[in-house]
């Protein structure tokens, strides 16, 4: 996994709430057997119609905005469904951080085992960075992950709050199995005493 | 242990470790996989060099994608290379790996969350997990069951444990007497109704009171099921004699002296008189009319008797854009009667609403009846022995009498992943559990009812209160 320090990032508006993991990446999709390569249907249905053209009201087809890296959207985002196809087709199409108000429990796990940022903030800042974002043209947010902030186009700094263990597991870019793994001593003891109960 | 819930003992019983900042290894019992969540996590294990740490805890069966018509060539004549192609994987990988394989011509093949009970892999007080978001729905036997991601199910196969931090209780008091035509799907769609779609998250929902212990064990099922539409991981109901009724010489259920002394340990698994819960809510099942869902949202709740809400009476904006939205896309009119909307296709299944009391629900509402001229329907039982069941009382020729497709077990039009889906602006009374955009096909709009209800409306050709029916 990459490891997640500090950058500066185009952000792109997504000014909806419940956007489910469904839209983020359309059920066809999910036949595949591979992680990578779904950035091309993130999204598809919002974004393509059914002959492959692309809609163009949508903002990542909007010039200002298809090298976005930032998603700042509505609250609940990433409900419903448990895929793990929705970071991966974000990720893949170069998102590294997304904001909102609040996020789907699923979804937020599994941001941190891809290297992806979910920031959970008060409605009122993501507002502001809803606002910023709505300006295109370029404007960028800036993420210090270590300092726990967004640095705004303005220079306000936003804080953030993150559990540190999956900080420093997104600093660092550890392996959550590897991690889990040096704690087998502990598994095969819980696992020995667990095996003799008849309701195992 | 006093002062504690349900979810408190089951997770306090698999806790393997406890960091200091919160971050917790719990112990999973059983692991369940299909073809669509599992093929990057067999192919991350080939990567690293690493074994599944105990195979005999997972069990595996192909459903997502799996074909519900023509099945007679087996995997092999699958027409969809794609959906061949994950099925095939998961075979191998399970040839591979050790795992307990249910192929797709075993007469045991279906949901997931339908074969897990029926095999007994689902037991009181047992951490079960699964790469889908409505494992949620083992639950209903008392266990602490919940969706996790691909990189989860790796980590599961890794080292048959998972990183949690513990969630915060809430207690669905559901009291009264329902009336036979509210069903556990009414009473989940009015929870979900109640709290929203976020209303859960961060929390184990537990299901109690009077009329949760009245449902019978597939309608609890269909209640946890749901949890997760409110956003909650897991939903719970504590183990009572019906739940021992049920698993009770299921193949995979303890048998003898292990059975006794299994029942007695279930027997424990309740919350203490003077648990304290982070969040409480009462419904009056007594009290509920059959709901219907009209929007994109499963919050999006009515009832049969209602009108369509008007956006222009929302001011919360975010709400109010979500709502115009939603209307525009279920090509509804603001505060039109819901009984007066039309519908093309009914889909009765899924593993909310597939079970053997889902079907015989549905087919008691059409007995003798014909499916309106608009509708298209048909019937997608859970799992083979479900279908085998309903064949052997006979559902089936009630259902193709009544011009019912009769189709074999799989999530078929629940997420439309193989051939089953609508086509665009084609509209469905559904028994499933998610009315998003595109969920059941591009375009397509879906309406959430309870089996009955779905029947009901695929013999009227819209909605109608079953009630009056």
């Amino acid at each position: 996994m990459e490891k997640f320090t500090t950058f500066e990032g185009i952000a792109a508006p997504l000014d909806m709430i419940n956007v489910d993991t469904d839209m983020i990446v359309p059920k066809q999709f999910l036949k595949t057997i591979k992680r990578s390569g779904l950035g091309a249907n993130v999204f598809d249905e919002m974004r393509f119609r059914p002959d492959g053209s692309e809609i163009e009201d949508f903002v990542l087809n909007q010039s200002d905005y298809r090298q976005s890296q930032i998603l700042v959207a509505g609250d609940n985002f990433g409900c419903g469904s448990s895929r793990e196809h929705a970071p991966w087709a974000l990720l893949d199409f170069g998102f590294r951080c997304v904001i909102a108000p609040s996020f789907a429990d699923i979804f937020f796990n599994n941001c941190f085992k891809n290297g992806i940022l979910p920031i959970a903030l008060p409605q009122a800042e993501v507002d502001k960075l809803m606002s910023d974002a709505k300006q295109g043209n370029g404007t960028v947010l800036s993420i210090n992950l270590e300092a726990q902030t967004i640095t705004r186009p303005n220079g306000e700094a936003i804080a953030f709050d993150v559990d540190p263990f999956r900080k420093n597991c997104l600093i660092e870019g550890l392996d959550d199995i590897g991690l889990t793994l040096k704690k087998s001593e502990k598994i095969d003891a819980f696992e020995a005493e667990r095996n003799q109960l008849a309701w195992r | 242990m006093s002062h504690t819930t349900l979810y408190d003992k089951i997770w306090q019983a698999h806790l393997v470790d406890e960091q200091d900042d919160g971050n917790c290894l719990l112990y999973i019992d059983r692991h369940l996989i299909h073809e669509v969540t599992s093929p990057q996590a067999f192919e991350g294990l080939r990567m690293s060099g690493r074994q599944v740490r105990v195979p005999s805890k997972t069990l595996a069966v192909a459903d997502h994608n799996i074909p519900t018509t023509n099945r007679a060539g087996g995997v092999e004549a699958i027409e969809d290379e794609q959906s061949r192609i994950q099925i095939e994987t998961l075979e191998k990988n399970c040839a591979e790996f050790g795992i307990d394989h249910i192929g797709m011509m075993d007469l045991r093949q279906g949901i997931v969350h339908v074969t897990g009970p029926e095999e007994g892999f689902t037991m009181p007080g047992l951490t079960i997990v699964c790469g889908d978001s409505h494992t949620s729905t083992h639950g209903a036997f008392g266990a602490l069951a919940h969706g996790i991601g691909t990189s989860e199910v790796e980590h599961v196969l890794a080292t048959q444990t998972l990183a949690q931090r513990k969630a915060k209780n809430f207690r669905v008091n559901v009291v009264g007497d329902a009336p036979d035509y509210i069903t556990a799907k009414d009473i989940a769609l009015a929870v979900i109704g109640e709290i929203g779609t976020a209303g859960g998250t961060g929390y184990v929902l537990e299901y109690a009171g009077p009329a949760i212990e009245a449902l019978t064990m597939e309608g609890r099922m269909t209640l946890c099921n749901m949890s997760i539409e409110a956003g909650a991981r897991a939903g719970l109901i504590a183990p009572d004699e019906k739940t021992f009724e049920y698993l009770k010489d299921r193949p995979r259920a303890p048998k003898g002296a292990d059975w006794e002394a299994a029942v007695a340990y279930w027997q424990t698994l309740r919350s203490d008189s003077d648990a304290v819960f982070d969040r409480e809510i009462t419904i009056d099942a007594a009290n509920l009319p059959p709901l219907v869902t009209w929007g994109t949202s499963p919050q999006d709740v009515i009832s049969i008797n209602g009108r369509v809400p008007d956006p222009a009476a929302i001011d919360n904006e975010a709400r109010r854009k979500a709502t115009e939205r939603a209307l525009a896309y279920m090509g509804l009119e603001a505060d039109m009667p819901v009984q007066s909307i039309e519908i093309d296709r009914v889909f009765i299944g899924s593993c909310t609403n597939s079970r053997i009391e889902d079907l015989r629900a549905a087919a008691k509402v059409i007995e003798g009846k014909k499916v309106s001229d608009r509708v298209n329907a048909m019937v997608v039982p859970g799992s083979g022995l479900v279908k085998k069941q309903a064949e052997e009382e006979g559902l089936d020729k009630v259902f193709l009498d009544a011009g019912f497709e009769w189709r074999d077990p799989g999530c078929s039009m629940c997420l439309a992943m193989n051939a089953d889906k609508l086509s665009p602006q084609e509209r469905c009374a559904s028994t499933s559990n998610r009315n998003f955009e595109g969920r059941q096909g591009r375009e397509g709009r879906t309406h959430l009812v309870s089996p009955a209800m779905a029947a009901a409306a695929a013999i009227r050709g819209h909605f109608v209160d079953i009630r009056d029916f």
